[in-house]
Order: structure tokens, then sequence, then C-alpha cells
């Protein structure tokens, strides 16, 4: 006989199966969205994930997510400028998208709300898997976001900015992006606020038949913020993705990364910096599925830890039986400079296939002492020459982005974490 | 202009002793020559001269223009105007070699009370400095050191010696990897550094390189000792007849 106890809820839980009571006739939907969302609701009512379940293991959501704010509809976020000059900004405003949606050629937008409403967007609601937390999450809440059609050929000549700022409160946040065959597009993820706010947003991306993307998350929340975020992406036949993720703000912060190479072909570039500060839990989790034969991808991650942050870096290659000639590379570089500070890092690779290339590799290091000497010795003082060489190991990753007004902007903001926490 | 009295040195890690009362004065003007076999302590003590933590210093003195410079740290002797250019020079990744440059001539003029240089003025330095080693300006665009040559690291070691106007330079086995064309080069670059207000000590294991820069002081270093000095005629006579000679007679 099995007896099935439920663990007494946490304040966290209670707040959120309130929440969607109170918020349910707000939200947009017709019956099969509301279908789903009620699915969601219902996972959340089986309890968040604890170390318990592995892919939580080093993020134990549930003894982490201490407090959930209530909605705030009132609370007012301005759009800010965008990292590259002249992008064309898709704002989202706590939460709500913006009912002028800019044009764009070749471009077709429209406010998540309406897709929502007329169901168009409910096969993309599911969740990946039973430990799919933030997707259950967002599917349960999302009121609004933007969707992105890019036409076949299209090339845009200036990158698109989705702008999610948050003002305190809740915020569930969804952008689809379709890019069509042999389309090009820069893509810049903003997610950032001003409050202690609860904040999920999940992006899907779909790239056909040779489309080139290069996408941009910029996540600077407050470390007051929770930010639980995924970006799932499907790479057709030879589709080339660059994903680059930085994370510098938030107090609890969860990146999900679900790319899948569907065509023959598919080239995935992962780029990730971690700059953690304060007391502060940031987990970067990549499930990368390599299902057909002849795709390639690599992974860089570098993260920074400081005061009492703790990292994660989660990183799973599966290599499915057909999908020979997979060229996979993975690794995770640390820069402790902290004894309070901690970063956990875990590779894993499945291999299914026996004609493959694949690796990992993962360190922890302290700054370089004869580099510190090397440099101090040309007269810079020590504070300036450790900045320095901080600012080195993460900015030879922006640098290979090869894009002159990315990199700049990237380097931008990596200026502007180290002038407040280097 | 520097003056190091019976000092005593060791390796932090293990306690070795590696400089045993060495005793060396070299006037402003002067270019002084240290040479001595492997073992005998010279990249040590232009590491000690540098500031390098993993010396620490047990007895004596090291004076600088008259002050002793002991206490201060890295940074603080290259702003007093006391330069090293390494033997192996580091290769430090995702510094861009000119922001590099940039930084250490401006923290350097900050120290001493100047206004950063101009853009405009700061690339004309480099400019000029870096024709005059014949180096090319794609190089310097480059992470510090990383992937140059070994010839290359060491022109841009005295390409950053030029531009940060040292007083004091210690050049640690600067011929070690240079083939003939490139030791004229940088030779040239230092003799053209020679002046009556600025020292020079080149750290050498063989008398080739002291063929282009023709040194006033030799002296010759055993078991972190100065056992022997003379003028020029010394290099010659170590080359001729090798440091047994000197050696023995120290012993």
């Amino acid at each position: 006989m099995n007896i099935h106890t439920t663990p007494q809820r946490t304040p966290a839980e209670t707040a959120l199966i309130d929440a969607f009571s109170d918020r349910l006739s707000l939200l947009p939907g017709d019956g099969t969205v509301m279908l789903k969302r009620d699915d969601a609701i219902e996972a959340i009512k089986s309890g968040l994930p604890t170390r318990r379940i592995e892919s939580w293991h080093y993020t134990d959501l549930r003894r982490l997510l201490n407090a959930v704010p209530d909605f705030d509809p009132a609370a007012a976020a301005k759009a800010i400028a965008p990292i590259v000059e002249g992008s064309v900004i898709l704002p989202v405003l706590n939460g709500v998208s913006s009912a002028k949606v800019p044009v764009i050629d070749g471009v077709i937008v429209q406010r998540l709300s309406e897709k929502l409403t007329d169901g168009s967007i409910a096969p993309g609601l599911d969740p990946y898997g039973t430990d799919d937390a933030i997707g259950a999450l967002n599917t349960a809440f999302v009121a609004d976001g933007y969707f992105v059609d890019i036409a076949d050929g299209a090339e845009l000549d200036k990158p698109v900015e989705l702008q999610n700022l948050q003002a305190g409160g809740q915020t569930h946040v969804r952008l689809a992006v379709r890019v069509g065959a042999g389309a090009k597009a820069v893509i810049v993820e903003r997610q950032t606020g001003e409050g202690a706010a609860l904040v999920s947003s999940v992006s899907q991306l779909l790239l056909d038949e040779g489309a080139d993307v290069t996408w941009l998350i910029v996540q600077e929340q407050p470390d007051t913020a929770t930010h639980l975020a995924q970006f799932k992406a499907h790479l057709g036949k030879n589709s080339k993705l660059t994903l680059f993720v930085m994370n510098a703000g938030g107090k609890l912060v969860r990146q999900e990364i679900v790319v899948k190479t569907t065509g023959e072909g598919a080239d995935f570039t992962l780029r990730g910096i971690n700059l953690l500060a304060g007391d502060t839990h940031t987990d970067v989790t990549m499930v990368l599925d390599h299902a057909v034969p002849h795709t390639a991808s690599t992974e860089v991650i570098r993260n920074v830890v400081t005061g009492r942050a703790r990292g994660v870096f989660q990183g799973r290659i599966n290599v499915h039986q057909y999908a020979q000639k997979t060229n996979a590379k993975m690794a995770c570089n640390t820069l402790l400079l902290s004894d309070d500070g901690e970063f956990s890092t875990k590779p894993e690779l499945e291999i299914f296939a026996d004609d493959v290339v694949c690796g990992h590799g993962a360190t922890v290091t302290e700054i370089d002492h004869s580099h510190l000497f090397y440099l101090m010795a040309r007269g810079i003082d020590e504070k300036s020459a450790r900045g320095l060489l901080v600012k080195a190991f993460v900015a030879e990753v922006i640098e290979e982005l090869d894009d002159e007004a990315i990199v700049e902007a990237l380097e931008t903001r990596l200026d502007g974490w180290f002038a407040t926490h280097g | 202009m520097l003056e190091i009295r019976n000092l005593h040195a060791r390796i932090v890690d293990d306690g070795t002793e590696i400089i045993r009362g060495l005793n060396l004065t070299v006037k402003a003007g002067e270019v002084a020559a240290i040479m001595g076999p492997n073992g005998s302590g010279k990249s040590t003590l232009s590491y000690i001269l540098a500031g390098r933590e993993d010396y620490e210093v047990t007895e004596g003195e090291i004076l600088y223009n008259g002050q002793s410079i002991l206490e201060m740290d890295p940074a603080e002797r290259a702003t007093a105007g006391i330069f090293l250019a390494f033997q192996y020079p580091m290769e430090i990744p995702g510094v861009a070699t000119m922001e590099f440059l940039k930084v250490a001539m401006n923290e350097q003029r900050k120290a001493r009370g100047e206004e950063p240089l101009k853009i405009p003025e700061f690339l004309k330095r480099v400019k000029d400095a870096a024709a005059l080693l014949d180096m090319d300006m794609a190089m310097l665009k480059r992470p510090l050191n990383v992937g140059f040559s070994g010839g290359e690291k060491k022109r841009a070691e005295i390409l950053q010696m030029k531009l940060l106007e040292p007083k004091l330079c210690v050049l640690d086995e600067t011929d070690s990897g240079l083939d003939i064309d490139a030791l004229k080069i940088v030779s040239e670059g230092v003799n053209a550094l020679r002046a009556p207000d600025r020292a020079i000590v080149i750290i050498t294991h063989y008398q080739r390189l002291l063929q282009y820069i023709v040194p006033d002081s030799v002296h010759v270093l055993y078991r972190g000792q100065v056992v022997k000095s003379g003028d020029k005629s010394l290099a010659l006579d170590l080359e001729a007849n090798g440091y047994a000679g000197v050696i023995g007679q120290a012993a």
C-alpha cells in the first residue's frame, strides 16, 4: 500500500496557487490555452522542485524561493536605450506588450496576448518535462510578450531588442520567434527592472533551413529580483545559432537553455558569462540534443564569483543514436575571487552514437599571480591590474562574437558591472 | 642611482637562499652588465628589484636614488621609474596590447600627477616607438604577447620600456631567443635609451649582447654574490676563458 503524503506547502507555493485563482479571470486564452494553464498549476500544486530532483539538485527552488510578490498592475516601467544603437525595440513593460507594434520590413510582429486569446500559440505552451518548473510557472501565468515571424530570406540590418522590464510584483512573459529559411537576424533579450519582482520569461526560437541568428540574453536584474528564464530553440537544416548569455544581476536566477538540432548541418554556439556578486544564486542549465547526424556545437561558459555568491552550470549534451558525426565541445571556466563564493559545474555527456567527437572541460582558478606581477611591474596598481585580468577573462568570450557593435555594447555592460562590483 | 648593500634573499615557498650578501652600485648614466653561470641568481636579482612577491629579502638593503624600495610593491617601483624587461614576458589573453600600453602609461602619469595622454598623442608615441623597433602595428592589436614569437616578445618589452621612459632599466636575458638581426634592432633600441640620468642593468649569460650594447661596468654573479667587477674587458675575458677562472679565484 502506498501512502501519499503531500508535504506542507511553502509560503511561496501557497502564494502562487492563490495568485492563480485571483488572476484566472484576467488571463488571456481560449479553451486550449486555459486547459494548459490548468495542467501547469496542477504541476505547481504538487510542489516546487527540490534538490531531490536531479536537474534542480544545485538549485533547490522550493527552499530558495521564499517569497512571491503580489501582482502590481499599477507599477510603471519605462523603455530604456537599447544596447546597440538604432535597434528596433519591442518593449514589455511590467509584463505588458506595446499596443503600438513596430513595423519592420519582412517581419510580422504580434502581441502575444492576441496569440493566447486566439489560441494559436497553445501548442508551444507545453512544458518539456515533469521537472520543467519554469515552463509550468510561465504557462500558468503568461499574459503577454511578442510573437515574431521573420520571413524567408529576410536580412535584418538592425538588431531587434526585446526589453522585458519589470517594475516589482510578478511578470510572466513569453517571446516566440520563427526565423524563416535563409533569414538573418540579431535578437537581443534584455531582462532588467527595478523591483523585488518574480519574473518568468520563456523564449522560443525556431530556425528554418539556413537561418542565421545571433541571440543575446543580457540579464541585469536588481539583487532583489527572482528571475526564472528559459530559452528553447530548434535548429533546422544548415541553420546557425550563436547564443550569448550574460548574467549580471538578480537575487535568484535560473536560466535554462534547451536546444535541439533537428536538421543536418545545424551549428550551435553558446557563449556565456556569469558575473556573480553579493549574496546571490545564479544557475545556468543547458540541455542540448544532437538529434540528427552532422551537427556541431561549442559551449564556453566563463564565471566570475565574488562575495558570497553561488553559481551553477549544468551542461548536458545528448547525442542521439543516429546523430553520427556530431562534433560537440563544452568548457566551463570559473574565476573564484572570494573565499565565500562558490561555483558548481556539472558537465554531462550522454552519447548513443559511435562516430562522434565530444569533449568537455571545467576549471576553477584564482587570478594568475605571474600575470598580476607583470601588469603591476608596468606601474598598474593592484586594484586596476586585478580588474584588467578579471575583465580579460570574460572579455575573451565577448570578443569572439566578431561583430564590432555587439562586442562594444557588451563590453559597456561589462564595464558597468565592474564599476559597481569590481 | 642603484645601491644594493649586503642583500640576502630567499624563495618564500621553500626558504632556499638565492642571494647571499650581494653588493652592487650602479650610477646614473651607467650601463652595467651582470653576468654569471646558470643558477647564480641573476634572474632572481631582477625579480627582487621589480618586487616579485615570491622572494623575500631577509637582510640588507636596496636603495634607489637613496631611498629604500623594499617596502614598495611592484606598481610603486614601476611608477618610481624602475623597469624590468622580462626574460619570459607573460602572455595575457583578453588584454589588448594597445589597451594595456595606454593603461600602463596613464597609470604612471597619474601617479606622477600628470594628465592622461590624449589618444592621438598616445598613438603617435606608440607608432614612433614601433617603427624604431621594426614592429608591425597589427601585432599590437593582438592580446598582450599572445602568439608573439620569442623575438616579438622581446621587442614588445623594449617597446614598453621606451614608452614608459623609466630611470632604471633592468634587462633580464633580453638577448635569449633573438636572431642576429633582431638582436641588432633590440640593441639599437636600448642604446637609444642611454642617457645621463638613466641607468641600465643588463643581465646576460653571454658576451654576445655586449658587443652591441657596450657596458661601462661588468659584474660577475656567482652563488648570489658579486665575485668580481671590472670594465668591458672583463666580459671579453669571460668569453675567452669561461667563468671557471673567475669563480676559482672567488672560491
